[in-house]
């Protein structure tokens, strides 16, 4: 696997992160390393073994369907960088 | 008042008990020891006003005979990864350097509940992602743990390391700390002390930051086995708030420490003695097993075939995780915003000034492994992987009741050691403790021995699932066994 | 079967849709939170809805059970096992930049939807339904330069639908989407208000030549938020595709917006196309198991479904297919419908319902519900006809009064005096001076011309301004012509 320049941006884009040239370099670098390191996974016969997609020993954890919260507009609003008239607000979106 | 912060919370809770002191005075020596240490920076936020009035309320409690918690008056320590209503929460980093929430963890609740004192939020390694407790934005926590030289070069080891220096160095009692990959057991290595990282679905995430949802769990650190196994039990339980946490009945977990493990299978593994393990940490490993045997135990050779591949299984699946679980930081309703002309540009200054370098690079491995094309050439294969590991565990405990390996791989490092190290040897760190993370099986780190520079090496036992009580019954033995009660100063001194 | 005729041959329509449905539930799917419509901004929100550091989901039950409920409508299989995916893309009004949703182990699974047009009946795959949550809402007109968030719709649990590309006209794509509003409507899991965006639909579109197996690209047109507007991005998206194709060019598969205004459809401007939603199972949150006593149970205690509704209208009230999935189209009209047959015959009952009812409906811009006409009334009218008490023609005299006062068509009858005439006697009187004032009629018919028998008794009705029994008045004048 090579993480290369245009997988950098790619990604980088994705995860919505923008560094400088010499940044993207090292990254870019580091991630290509772990890579190299984790391929050795590929040495493991995991043929008919199901993913493991949680320990926990619970199913079905439910809730019933009441109203419990809310209403808290001021906090919200309290905790946002900017805001307006309970709205928070962004630059505007396109489109 | 240095000898108040020595003391271990079981025997605070009896003197308080017995009315010979007070919350208060426990509080005040717990500050001003705080005050001394403050080099160490092992806090991110003291709380000295709220601590004392918990300790007065505390105090009245007591004197008016009103039912008490179970940790009434004991000083202690959050992790600055558990949300505190009112309290600035940063998990470390720039991006939530002003978060103060309006909400308080279910974990940092219970132990309100129980009637503890809260000093302030402990240094970690930023969004818990690191082992040394070098990636937080507050700066370095020094290990109370000094070298050779007795400067203060040593990293407490992470990322609950701030907990672990600030419990080692007696800035607080008991703290919590949250293990996702080794971060309880490691720094508790690294600085002596002791701590568990319970079952997953042991304790609530609620209102914990998230790193990895499918590992995070919170668990105690104190200076000794049963002052854990006290603060657990009021930790733990089931919440109606965290739908993967266990709704099964709490023990009393003191009560599994009997004193007697004769007959008690534990089990030590091969694949954790790979050439060139350290010999420091060969040696005090044989000295626990010796131990154990001397106190009745059948020690029993195993094997967990998988164990080399959970280093990098847990960095896949942690990091995916993670990279999902930090997209909220955007500088829309919280957090720290940096402005942009559009709305992604706004994404991307506020994120890229918000987080550092740590989690950057594990935000872009995670969102990597999970992209088209990739996702089942590493996710998928990760997680297949990672229940092969949790099958090795399962049956390994087919046939013992424990399991001891080292905590670490090392003793303490330096930051000039770490410093230079690339990404991928940092995370060697974590080789003995993510297994058991990825499996979700209960481990506990105590201090065994001392490296020959004079440093403490622990080690873990690990058990089955929820299955506290026999992690708890053994490590009180080898405890006690191993007499290790040195604390960094009297080291020193 | 639909095609549209090109210059270079006739090409048939590949069309599917995907339908999101807001779940009828007091609180929103993973939170505690109010689900209700119409707060003021950023009110029934949570620390869960806004995506807190440390706040996790927990699922609602009632929107498991709407979901399963919804799959017994489309006559789908219940899945289960299933459980929840991140699909993950940053958004300002998706807090948590991730959508939690189903993916891989959706709740229900394969179905179909009956639907009827001119051309028949036919059954309309579904693919799957899979339950999800909503986002917030971006409002870009209030302050220059910013766009404004509002999360109260985020986190309300969603059903989306996805067919199959089973449909081929514009007329099958209207009609699929008024029949799962049907019965989402008839179950209570979705109230199925398209212009407050409780139900919305997205549409994919492709067309190929008449007799091609493969398919070409398709495009996704967002947001097509009414039967009408469907059937229009339909037409004008097939249209615009076989130009191109005539033209010699070629179509991507890209996301495209509806303008409802202009009729038309445009490219989305967003990365839209460009997005990787990387998908993973959410840690979370745990699988759903359901016991087949937990299904059975549900399946128990459903409502009777607009397709079994039409199938009973058909067999055992006698309507045609058509006019019952009319009569079935909502859960309203069909209430409407089946309070006023009660002791009535449902055939002219349904001819009254769609003809004179749904005619003043729709001149008045009314529904069905505030129709001022009560269903008992409109079957009691219908039963004044039956018994001779009135005409036909005099019923929708009475019709008329009954929609302007709401009164009921006895009393209408009794104060207008508008009661049939059914006296022999004054008829026979009648009849006989308009046969002396029409002699030479009379001779026409004795010479064998039997067509005036109709002018004549158009005479009588016109002469009892309409409340003679027109068969009475028949079968008098016969009497009567055979005395003459
Ligand atoms: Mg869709
Ligand atoms: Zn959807």
């Amino acid at each position: 696997m090579s993480f290369n320049e245009q997988t950098i941006k790619t990604i980088a884009n994705l995860a919505r992160l923008k560094f400088p040239k010499e940044d993207e370099a090292k990254f870019m670098a580091d991630i290509d390393s772990i890579l190299n390191w984790v391929e050795q996974l590929k040495g493991v016969d995991v043929t008919g073994i199901e993913p493991l997609v949680s320990v926990s020993p619970r199913e079905n954890a439910i809730r019933s369907d009441v109203v419990t919260e809310g209403n808290i507009q001021s906090e919200l609003m309290a905790n946002a960088p900017e805001s307006v008239q309970g709205f928070y607000e962004v630059p505007r979106m396109v489109e | 008042m240095t000898e108040l912060v020595n003391l271990h919370i079981s025997e605070a809770l009896d003197l308080l008990n017995k009315k010979e002191i007070s919350s208060v005075e426990l509080t005040k020596a717990h500050l001003s020891e705080m005050e001394k240490a403050r080099f160490l920076n092992a806090y991110i936020t003291e709380t000295p006003e709220r601590a004392l009035a918990d300790a007065e309320a505390s105090d009245k409690r007591r004197a008016n005979g009103d039912s008490l918690g179970a940790l009434d008056g004991i000083p202690i320590a959050n992790k600055d990864l558990y949300c505190t209503a009112g309290i600035r929460t940063t998990a470390a980093s720039k991006m939530l350097s002003h978060f103060v929430p309006p909400y308080e963890s279910t974990v940092t609740q219970k132990l309100k509940d129980a009637g503890t004192v809260m000093l302030g939020k402990v240094n970690t390694d930023q969004f818990a992602m690191g082992g040394s407790t070098m990636t937080s934005y507050f700066g370095v926590t020094k290990n109370p743990w000094t070298d050779e030289k007795g400067e203060y070069s040593l990293v407490p080891g992470g990322s609950s390391g701030g907990s672990a220096a600030a419990v080692s160095a007696g800035l607080c009692m008991g703290a919590t700390g949250s293990d996702t990959g080794g971060s309880i057991r490691q720094p508790a290595s690294f600085c002596g002390i002791t701590g568990i990282k319970p079952t997953y679905g042991r304790c609530s995430r609620y209102g914990i930051v998230a790193f990895a949802s499918s590992l995070d769990q919170a668990g105690p650190m104190a200076r000794s086995v049963k002052d854990c196994a006290l603060m657990l039990r009021e930790m733990a339980g089931a919440d109606g708030h965290d739908s993967t946490v266990a709704e099964l009945p709490v023990p009393d977990f003191t009560a599994a420490l009997t004193g007697d493990i004769r007959g008690k299978k534990i089990g030590i593994p091969k694949e954790y003695r790979p050439d060139g393990l350290n010999a420091e940490v060969a040696r005090v490993w044989d000295k626990g097993i010796q131990l154990l045997q001397d106190a009745g135990a059948e020690i029993v050779d195993i094997s967990l075939p998988h164990t080399k591949y959970a280093l990098p299984v847990y960095y896949i699946v942690a990091c995916a995780e993670a990279s999902s679980n930090l997209s909220r930081y955007d500088g829309v309703r919280y957090t720290e915003r940096v402005s942009g002309h559009t709305l992604d540009e706004m994404y991307e200054n506020t994120r890229t000034d918000g987080f550092g370098p740590e989690v950057i690079r594990r935000i872009l491995l995670g969102t990597f492994v999970l992209s088209a094309g990739f996702y089942d050439a590493y996710y998928t294969r990760a997680q297949r992987v990672r229940r092969l590991i949790y099958e090795d565990f399962k049956k390994a405990f087919e046939t013992v009741d424990a399991i001891v390996v080292p905590a670490a791989p090392t003793p303490a490092l330096s930051y000039e050691a770490m410093k230079n190290m690339s990404p991928v040897d940092t995370y060697l760190g974590d080789v003995f403790t993510t297994p058991s993370s990825l499996a979700g099986v209960p481990s506990l780190s105590l201090p065994v021995g001392l490296s020959n520079t004079g440093l403490p090496i622990g080690l873990q036992i690990i058990g089955k699932h929820f299955d506290e009580n026999t992690v708890f019954q053994v490590g009180d033995v080898l405890e006690k066994a191993a007499g290790f009660n040195l604390m960094p100063h009297r080291v020193k001194g | 079967m639909y095609t549209i005729h090109g210059k270079t041959g006739d090409w048939e329509l590949v069309i599917g849709l995907e339908v999101h449905c807001q779940i009828l539930s007091k609180s929103k799917v993973f939170s505690g939170a109010s689900a209700e419509f119409g707060a003021e901004q950023n009110t029934h929100v949570s620390f869960i809805d806004a995506g807190f550091p440390g706040m996790l989901p927990k699922v609602n039950e009632k929107c498991i059970e709407q979901c399963v409920k919804t799959g017994f409508g489309l006559n789908a299989k219940i899945n289960k096992y299933s459980r929840f995916d991140r699909k993950n893309y940053f958004y300002a009004d998706l807090p948590q930049g991730y959508q939690i949703s189903q993916l891989y182990h959706p709740i229900v699974g394969e179905g179909y939807i009956e639907v009827t047009t001119d051309e028949g009946t036919r059954r309309i795959g579904v693919e799957r339904l899979h339950l999800e949550q909503d986002a917030g809402k971006s409002i870009h007109d209030m302050v220059p330069g910013k766009s404004l968030i509002d999360l109260n719709r985020c986190g309300v649990g969603l059903m989306e639908i996805v067919s199959k590309p089973d449909m081929h006209s514009p007329a099958e794509a209207g009609e699929y989407l008024r029949q799962l509003r049907a019965i989402v409507r008839a179950l209570g899991t979705c109230d199925g208000n398209m212009d407050e965006g409780s139900m919305r639909c997205d549409v994919n579109v492709s067309v190929r030549k008449v007799g091609e197996t493969t398919l070409r690209p398709r495009t996704e047109v967002k947001n097509v938020n009414s039967v009408r507007f469907v059937m229009q991005a339909v037409e004008f998206e097939a249209n615009r595709q076989i130009d191109i194709y005539e033209n010699g060019g070629t179509c991507q598969q890209e996301t495209r917006l509806f303008d409802s205004v202009n009729v038309e459809t445009r490219p989305m401007r967003s990365k839209e196309n460009a997005n990787d939603y990387r998908y993973f199972p959410d840690p979370d949150l745990l699988p759903v198991i359901l016991t087949d006593e937990y299904i059975e149970n549900i399946r128990q205690n459903l409502p009777e479904l607009p397709e079994a509704k039409k199938k009973r209208y058909v067999e055992e009230l006698g309507l045609t297919p058509y006019d019952a999935s009319i009569l079935t189209a909502d859960h309203e009209t069909s209430d409407y419908f089946e309070t006023a047959i009660r002791g009535q015959d449902a055939k002219k009952v349904a001819n009254w319902v769609m003809g004179d009812l749904f005619a003043y409906l729709n001149k008045s811009a009314k529904t069905i519900s505030e129709s001022p006409i009560k269903a008992e009334d409109l079957g009691a009218l219908v039963g004044l006809i039956q018994d001779g008490t009135i005409s036909g023609k005099i019923a929708k005299e009475v019709f008329e009064i009954m929609a302007e006062t709401g009164k009921a068509p006895a009393v209408i009858v009794e104060e207008k005096g508008l009661k049939q005439v059914s006296d022999t006697g004054a008829i026979e009187a009648l009849i006989a001076d308009i046969l002396s004032a029409n002699m030479d009629k009379v001779a026409e018919i004795k010479a064998g011309k039997d067509k005036l028998k109709g002018w004549l008794v158009g005479q009588i009705m016109k002469a009892s301004q309409g409340k003679v029994n027109p068969a009475l008045a028949n079968q008098l004048l016969n009497k009567k012509l055979e005395e003459v």
